[in-house]
């Protein structure tokens, strides 16, 4: 039986509105400027570069608690916030602190010079993983258990169950 | 870390097979004792170090962010080794033995690569798999889940003997003697945790070989390589290995020697365990520089080596073992999963097919069925494409599956007719790029991305180069298509650049008051013969000019070579004199105010630092003689080269010594305007100067680059060999590069730690 209150290493991603609008290449330098200017609330290390890897993990800020990324699985380019580090508090609170760290990046991600007027996030189009197989698995059991949370948090949105089993326990979430 | 790590040895329960589940036991318990502080640095650096966990750049909490170094400020003071932050991400090495791999395997390294790193499993040049940015404390439930599909990390890193490795094709090549595999299977487990090759005072690197012509093996390059070879021996035909012994490449490149032409199938068990104890027992254990078995072959010399270890497997007790698994090798065989069929003519062909199938897919021993290759960008393969991997797998194939030290997968035993449809399901996964084997298929290793010891960013010039050429692939001729190219972010020679056509190795250089990266060039190695030669340097170029070389080069040898000729022979043809002058015209740096460009490396846009050098002190046109002087000592051993390429054995000795000689001059005529002529003042004023005040000193090699100039002027004099003068030659160029890299060190201004 899955408990809401222990799952944690919540992945929160905003789906960009025109993804051919931007060289993902300019990421590696505000990224690397984000982490000279410690301007995140987690401490960065490093930036990863998969440019190269088509539909992959795109460029990635490393940080301790977190990962930061301009993320292109599925050929669906978004900002990804990875929760590495666990957090206190209950089910809710961890969702609301992946989702505001994710909406505060995307804010600054848009109005950083290489972007400004070219990126713009879907604010209303994104996705929830939980990135523990153990904690939720992507099953029948994790979502009945989840949903009434899920749904809550995000009401006014459409909250649906993605993926298969051997994915990360995955949900869509839609402004109706 | 994460939150669920204890939960997995409940849920694991039994599926983690003995001895492993204790082993990890213990290792749970050593990481609870070091967090205690009852586990001294240097024994846990070694623990972690033998199940594969490695350190990553940065772990010691200092990173240049392009202006200033700062301090990382993790969580936790504790320490993982000497120097290494408990908090830092490090890479986890896993060992898979002879690449092979099957479907849960595949979707186990799916999981943890989402679960525990970055969405990203690098396959390396020796057919492991890398993830990076891991957490130390993750480490025993990541180890637990892949020993439950039956992997160990055990000896992935340390003094230990490292993965096996095999050609790819093994059992499926048309020209192979036999199949290597089940030799390559039996030694790794022999030897796995084996009480004689525990004491190793560095690493052992055993390659099987089905043949002598291909590459797929480097057998040459190893300190253990074995290729596949029979006798007539009363009527009837007996298996056995050529058995060659003391390769490696690193700072010091060796090609192995013959040991024996052929040792009977039941002995290459027992005589690998007594050379382990013979490289246990006489290795170089202090100077780690010095300490893996090519130098203690070197030092014996054949011979001797020989005869210590024909006496040493006299004196061997008996282990069932050596033998045990023979009885099983004779049946051993894949199984296809369907039956043969050939690729119909009229069959409806996907777009693109016949580019694919002319690259990617290799035609079998066994008629009817193809071995299929799937190419990486640089290594790299995503969750999602692994569990595709898995999937074809298990669709087309009863999922034999292997790594390839080109890091590229093969999928093997597809029945032909079924290659149409392959492709399709491969390519919506974007894993049918058709590049396999070709010029566009890079190999680096990890370099500054994630490396301690990368100098420069291989990977990022390696991108740089596949991107370029794909968009000119259709365009390049079939003699530039085949060509190979490997990059390795420093002399240490992970990217295999020695066996490459075109070679690369990062270095820096200081121009214009700045630390520029550079990459050194080599040309004309040969990967075929299981790596039968390798190239020599020819100079170094700024890195955002290799593409450019790369360019200049091809070119030359697309309009000048002659009928049939091999990039090898042309190199060989032209002379290196030649080949510098190809170089010559790329070597310059742009001022930083005209084209700051060059100050940083591929993919990073950070100013380049070595030990976060920044700008000089002098900046702009003032340039040291020691500039002049550090140049004149390089083309010094370059001259050497071409001595010895025109067989002037001695003048290439006295050439690269003296280019030591004259570097170590000018270093200390930098630091005290004069320096004296005399070669053993020069020496001492060099050891007391440079050596004992470790100013010299590498920060991962410490004193050896001194060492071997010493050692220089020890046997200053002495005849020398082709091969021990080819070797002088190459310690004289990574002198001339440690004496370039002191010098940045010592214009640099010093960068203040920041917090």
């Amino acid at each position: 039986m899955i408990n809401p209150d222990a799952v944690q290493h919540i992945n929160l991603k905003v789906f960009v509105s025109d993804a051919g609008a931007i060289d993902l290449a300019d990421a590696v330098g505000v990224f690397h400027e984000w982490i000279r200017e410690s301007v995140c609330p987690e401490m960065l290390i490093d930036v990863a570069d998969y440019r190269h890897v088509p539909a992959g993990p795109g460029v990635l800020l490393i940080g301790h608690e977190a990962n930061y990324s301009l993320d292109n699985r599925e050929n669906r380019l978004g900002l990804l916030y990875n929760r590495k580090a666990a957090l206190e508090g209950g089910f809710r609170s961890r969702i609301e602190q992946a989702h505001r760290a994710a909406l505060v990046a995307c804010d600054r991600l848009e109005q950083e010079a290489p972007f400004r007027g070219k990126l713009k996030f879907d604010r209303n189009s994104l996705e929830v993983f939980i990135n523990d197989r153990l904690l939720a698995p992507n099953s029948d059991d994790t979502w009945q258990a989840l949903k009434p949370q899920l749904e809550s948090y995000f009401s006014g949105f459409t909250v649906e169950r993605r993926g298969e089993p051997r994915d990360l326990f995955r949900v869509s979430v839609t402004k109706r | 870390m994460k939150a669920s790590n204890l939960g997995w040895k409940t849920q694991l329960g039994d599926r983690v097979p003995e001895p492993l589940a204790t082993e990890l036991d213990v290792f749970d318990n050593e990481i609870a004792l070091k967090k205690q502080g009852k586990i001294e640095d240097r024994v846990f650096a070694e623990t972690r170090l033998r199940r594969g966990a490695y350190g990553q750049r940065y772990d010691n909490g200092q990173r240049s962010d392009g202006k200033a170094t700062r301090t990382l400020n993790y969580p936790s003071a504790n320490t993982k080794g000497p120097g290494t932050l408990w908090d830092a991400p490090g890479m986890q090495r896993i060992k898979i033995p002879f690449g092979g791999l099957d479907a849960p395997q595949l979707e186990m390294l799916a999981d943890l690569c989402e679960e525990y790193s970055d969405g990203i499993a690098h396959i390396t040049t020796r057919q492991d798999v890398q993830l990076h940015f891991i957490h130390i404390e993750d480490t025993p439930a990541l180890m637990r889940r892949l020993a439950s599909v039956g992997i160990t990390t055990r000896e992935a890193c340390g003094n230990s003997v490292r993965n096996v490795t095999a050609c790819p094709i093994a059992g499926v090549c048309r020209e192979q003697t036999f199949d290597v595999t089940p030799y390559a299977k039996a030694i790794t487990y022999f030897l796995l945790g084996h009480p004689d090759a525990q004491s190793f005072g560095r690493k052992f690197k055993i390659a099987f070989s089905g043949c002598r012509e291909n590459a797929c093996a480097l057998v040459r390059l190893h300190d253990f390589g074995a290729i596949a070879v029979t006798r007539e021996d009363g009527g009837k035909t007996r298996r056995g290995f050529e058995l060659w012994v003391g390769g490696g490449l690193g700072p010091v490149p060796q090609q192995a020697r013959l040991y024996d032409e052929f040792v009977p199938e039941e002995e290459i068990l027992p005589v690998s365990q007594a050379i382990a104890r013979v490289f246990a027992r006489l290795g170089e254990k202090k100077n780690r520089n010095t300490a893996r078995l090519k130098f203690l072959v070197s030092k014996l010399g054949i011979e001797e080596f020989k005869k210590l270890v024909a006496a040493e497997r006299e004196i061997l007790p008996y282990d069932p073992r050596w033998t045990d698994y023979l009885k099983d090798v004779a049946s051993y065989a894949e199984e296809p999963l369907k039956p043969p069929s050939l690729l119909q003519i009229d069959s409806i062909r996907p777009a693109g097919f016949e580019k694919w199938h002319a690259n990617n897919v290799y035609r079998q021993r066994q008629q009817g069925y193809a071995t299929v290759t799937i190419a990486l960008p640089l290594g790299d393969i995503t969750a999602t494409q692994l569990r595709v991997a898995a999937d074809v797998s298990r669709k087309y194939l009863k999922e034999t599956v292997r790594s390839t030290v080109e890091q590229n997968l093969v999928l093997r035993w597809v029945s032909e007719a079924d290659l149409p449809a392959l492709y399709s399901d491969l390519k919506q996964a974007d894993l049918a790029t058709p590049v396999a084997g070709t010029i566009v298929d890079v190999s680096s290793c990890p370099g500054t991305d994630t490396c301690k010891l990368g100098i420069a960013s291989s990977r990022g010039l390696a991108g740089e180069l596949r991107m370029r050429l794909a968009s000119k692939n259709a365009e390049l001729d079939e003699a530039i298509g085949s060509l190979r190219i490997k990059v390795s972010g420093c002399f240490n020679s992970c990217g295999q650049h020695h066996v490459a056509d075109l070679g690369f190795y990062g270095v820096s250089r200081n121009k214009n008051g700045y630390t520029v990266p550079h990459f050194q060039v080599l040309l004309g190695g040969e990967w075929s013969n299981n790596a039968g030669s390798y190239g020599l340097a020819i100079g170094a170029v700024p890195s955002k000019r290799i593409p450019e070389t790369v360019d200049r080069i091809t070119g030359r040898y697309r309009a000048e070579r002659l009928q049939g000729e091999t990039f090898q022979a042309f190199v060989k043809r032209i002379g290196k004199a030649e080949c510098k002058k190809m170089l010559d015209e790329f070597t310059a740096v742009p001022p930083h105010e005209e084209d700051a460009s060059f100050y940083s490396d591929w993919g990073d846009p950070r100013e380049f630092t070595l030990g976060d050098i920044g700008i000089g002190e002098c900046a702009g046109e003032v340039v040291y003689p020691i500039d002049f002087e550090l140049v004149a000592a390089e083309r010094e051993v370059f001259e050497a080269q071409l001595q010895l390429e025109a067989g002037n054995v001695e003048k290439a000795t006295r050439g690269a010594y003296e280019s030591m000689l004259h570097g170590a001059q000018a270093l200390i005529k930098y630091k005290f305007l004069v320096a004296p002529e005399d070669p053993g003042k020069i020496v001492d004023d060099f050891r007391t100067q440079f050596y004992d005040t470790e100013i010299f000193f590498d920060p991962f090699v410490r004193g050896k680059f001194a060492q071997d100039f010493f050692r220089a002027h020890e046997e200053a004099g002495v005849t020398r060999t082709v091969e021990t003068a080819h070797q002088l030659i190459e310690e004289a160029q990574l002198f001339i590069e440690a004496c370039y890299s002191c010098y940045a060190r010592m214009t640099a201004v010093p960068v203040k730690a920041t917090a």
